[in-house]
């Protein structure tokens, strides 16, 4: 099978290339022919197994983005324009993220938004790095994403260094942790984000007294959580998604784990609160930018989307919204949809968006991220405090 | 001490919901020699239909016991029609097909029911209500709930139940009968047919009785949990010796055991050199040992026969 493959691979390789050559003479055609022009935009996402709740939130809004954009009736290079999303299943699987890019550049995407997860959107930015194709994730957060060396590659997020630091600044300034437990998930999220806790917890003076691992699949976490217990930390930092977490929790108080339950972003839900029930009462999670409701557009975007699907905001819908404006944006600055084209306006955006006024460093990522803190009181996040925003550039680590 | 011991309470509740979906397995292929892989969906939809009764009748304020026994009382039946269901038209056309026809179709009917779970249920984890009030007993260090203590005798009374049924009741007798050999048990008179669709119908109840137990024990119920579930039990069957009674009760046990313990003392085992990333390798070596030291696995005897 594999060098069937690999044939298949490399021939598909040679066509985008050649296609790729002959897309600028194509283009000059284009805006001569009347009627509309379609630009697609790709979009990734796990819509089914474990975590497809997340995915799912991410789709809605993308198209609540797009079909905004087409309500604007935008003109791009003279002619109107229709934007069109054409959402995939990743899976959560680097895999199955590779092939859904390969699937875009086949069908020469214009722009691709996404993945979620980080383990599926670095293997894939490298294809979509090769093709020239513009990626911007609303959600992956693992650094690596934008230190490739790629030209393609944005987010709209903060990354989990900036995510690590503000979660060990808060666990041992804050909540005045001596000793601190970490569970992650093994995962490109979980471990890339309990690495760079862990790191700024030692120096911030912490020992971290058990290092446990778990998947993203589990569901029982007694036995790891049995062994923290030996070790009675004053933190038990969780780097995992809400669907462990949530259970992880409710599982630690049947032990009789008492530490203060911290989690990123993963957890940050109203599921997780909803899976650890009274449990959740009073711990905490970290979300990269500022709160919904203390965002420029928060509240219209929380209304907006709460009508149209009747369901709450599940995480990153409105950054995965922004991430589709800023691509829009950037293309009617370059005034053109050709990748080619529009991929330095990228890098230049200013944009005042519903997330955050988005301008990026020079590797991609946001210029000035927040990171903010969360407790639960009575079953709903409460903010607590913005603990981290860089104003310069980030630290090239 | 107080540690090792919460390890052993934590690996006896694992290991009895492996034990009763790995019966399942164990009955299905004792008498027809498949491996029903869509098992594990069935204790999937045991456990959604469970959660969705106790949401629905929680505002009456009944006590959640009734809510649980209520829920088990629907999702049982649900259970045992859907195993009536896959029986009668995913497996009984390919009954006299090669073996791999009704192992792919197996397959299908998994990815069938999870993709119909996900319509029906959602893409969302759901919060298992709690079905028992949140007593905890102090055993030397180590907490025990009262869920815990009820899963473990609920799961042994069921499985001696079972032992029961097959051993010393008449249709148990045509059950073994029917594994034995089912062309001369149709011979003697026995309804082979129908033994087959009771030993499906059985396996669901007990399906459906796990789903409860998982979801009650791990508070959260969700479309795709009964696809690691499945491998972990039939592992556990494996281990046993598939198509053995004892041999499932035992191996599951074992499994929630050597899990439980591996988790948590591989890193001290190993110098720290593996850490509780590598929990699975336990059972998995464990199983691995036995197919090659003892490859009808525990309990097993006669597996040159079914192979």
């Amino acid at each position: 099978m594999s060098p069937i493959a690999r044939h298949a691979l490399s021939l598909t390789t040679l066509a985008i290339a050649s296609l790729g050559l002959s897309a600028c003479g194509n283009k000059e055609a284009a805006p001569a022919a009347t009627g509309e022009v379609t630009i697609k935009i790709g979009h990734a996402a796990p819509l089914t197994g474990p975590q497809a709740h997340l995915g799912k939130d991410n789709e809605n809004g993308a198209v609540m983005a797009i079909d905004e954009l087409n309500s604007r009736g935008i003109s791009i290079g003279g002619s109107k324009v229709k934007f069109v999303l054409i959402s995939e299943d990743d899976q959560a699987d680097p895999k199955a993220g590779t092939t859904v890019a390969q699937k875009f550049v086949d069908q020469k995407v214009n722009g691709v938004i996404g993945h979620l997860n980080s383990g599926t959107t670095i293997p894939a930015s490298r294809i979509y790095s090769d093709a020239g194709i513009p990626q911007i994730s609303g959600s992956a957060t693992n650094p690596t994403y934008t230190q490739q060396g790629f030209k393609t590659t944005f987010r709209v997020f903060a990354n989990d260094v900036h995510q690590g630091q503000a979660l060990a600044q808060f666990a041992t300034q804050g909540l005045k942790a001596k000793t601190i437990a970490i569970v992650d998930d093994r995962t490109a999220y979980g471990q890339g984000l309990a690495d760079e806790f862990k790191k700024a917890a030692e120096a911030g003076g912490a020992k971290i007294v058990a290092q446990e691992f778990t998947t993203d699949k589990a569901t029982d976490f007694k036995s790891i959580l049995t062994k923290i217990k030996a070790s009675n930390p004053d933190v038990l930092f969780f780097s995992a998604m809400d669907a462990q977490g949530g259970p992880a929790l409710k599982q630690a108080r049947e032990l009789g784990l008492k530490s203060a339950f911290l989690i990123g972003d993963g957890g940050c839900t109203p599921e997780f609160i909803k899976l650890a029930g009274n449990a959740a009462e009073g711990q905490y999670c970290s979300l990269p930018g500022v709160p919904l409701e203390k965002m420029p557009g928060g509240t219209v975007f929380k209304e907006k989307y709460k009508q149209r699907y009747n369901q709450p905001i599940q995480l990153y819908a409105p950054y995965v919204y922004d991430a589709v404006m800023v691509m829009a944006d950037s293309m009617q600055r370059a005034n053109s949809a050709d990748p080619a084209k529009y991929l330095q306006e990228v890098g230049k955006t200013q944009y005042q968006g519903v997330t955050a006024k988005v301008v990026f460093d020079a590797k991609g990522d946001l210029a000035s991220p927040a990171v903010s803190i969360y407790q639960d009181k009575g079953g709903n996040w409460n903010f607590v405090e913005t603990v981290f925003a860089l104003t310069a550039p980030a630290a090239a680590k | 001490m107080d540690i090792f011991l919460q390890q052993i309470i934590n690996g006896l509740v694992l290991g009895s919901i492996y034990a009763l979906v790995a019966l399942g397995y164990t009955m299905v292929y004792g008498i027809l020699g498949l491996i029903n892989f869509a098992h594990g969906e069935v204790v999937m939809v045991g456990a959604l239909v469970a959660y969705s009764v106790m949401t629905a009748l929680l505002p009456t304020g009944l006590p959640p016991v009734l809510l649980a026994l209520l829920a088990l009382l629907v999702a049982a039946p649900v259970c045992m029609a859907l195993a009536w269901a896959i029986e009668r038209y995913a497996y009984r056309p390919l009954r006299h097909a090669p073996k791999l026809a009704p192992l792919i179709s197996a397959i299908g009917v998994s990815i069938l029911l999870q993709n119909l779970a996900m319509m029906i249920w959602g893409r969302s984890y759901h919060a298992f209500p709690d079905i028992l009030p949140p007593i905890h007993y102090d055993i030397g260090g180590a907490q025990i709930t009262l869920l815990q203590v009820a899963t473990i005798v609920l799961a042994t009374g069921t499985m001696a139940a079972l032992v029961w049924l097959i051993q010393r009741t008449a249709m148990g007798q045509a059950m073994r009968a029917t594994a034995e050999n089912p062309a001369i048990a149709e011979l003697m008179g026995i309804p082979i047919n129908r033994i087959i669709m009771l030993t499906f119908i059985i396996g669901a109840a007990l399906a459906a009785l796990a789903g409860l137990m998982v979801g009650a024990n791990y508070s959260v119920a969700h479309y795709y949990m009964g696809f690691m579930l499945g491998l972990k039990a039939f592992t556990a069957a494996v281990l046993g010796g598939i198509g053995n009674i004892t041999g499932a009760m035992l191996g599951g046990l074992l499994l929630g055991l050597i899990e439980s313990l591996g988790g948590g003392y591989i890193e001290d085992l190993t110098g720290g050199f593996l850490g509780s990333n590598y929990q699975d390798i336990f059972a998995f070596l464990v199983l691995i040992g036995v197919l090659v030291f003892r490859p009808g696995g525990l309990m097993g005897e006669r597996v040159s026969e079914r192979a």
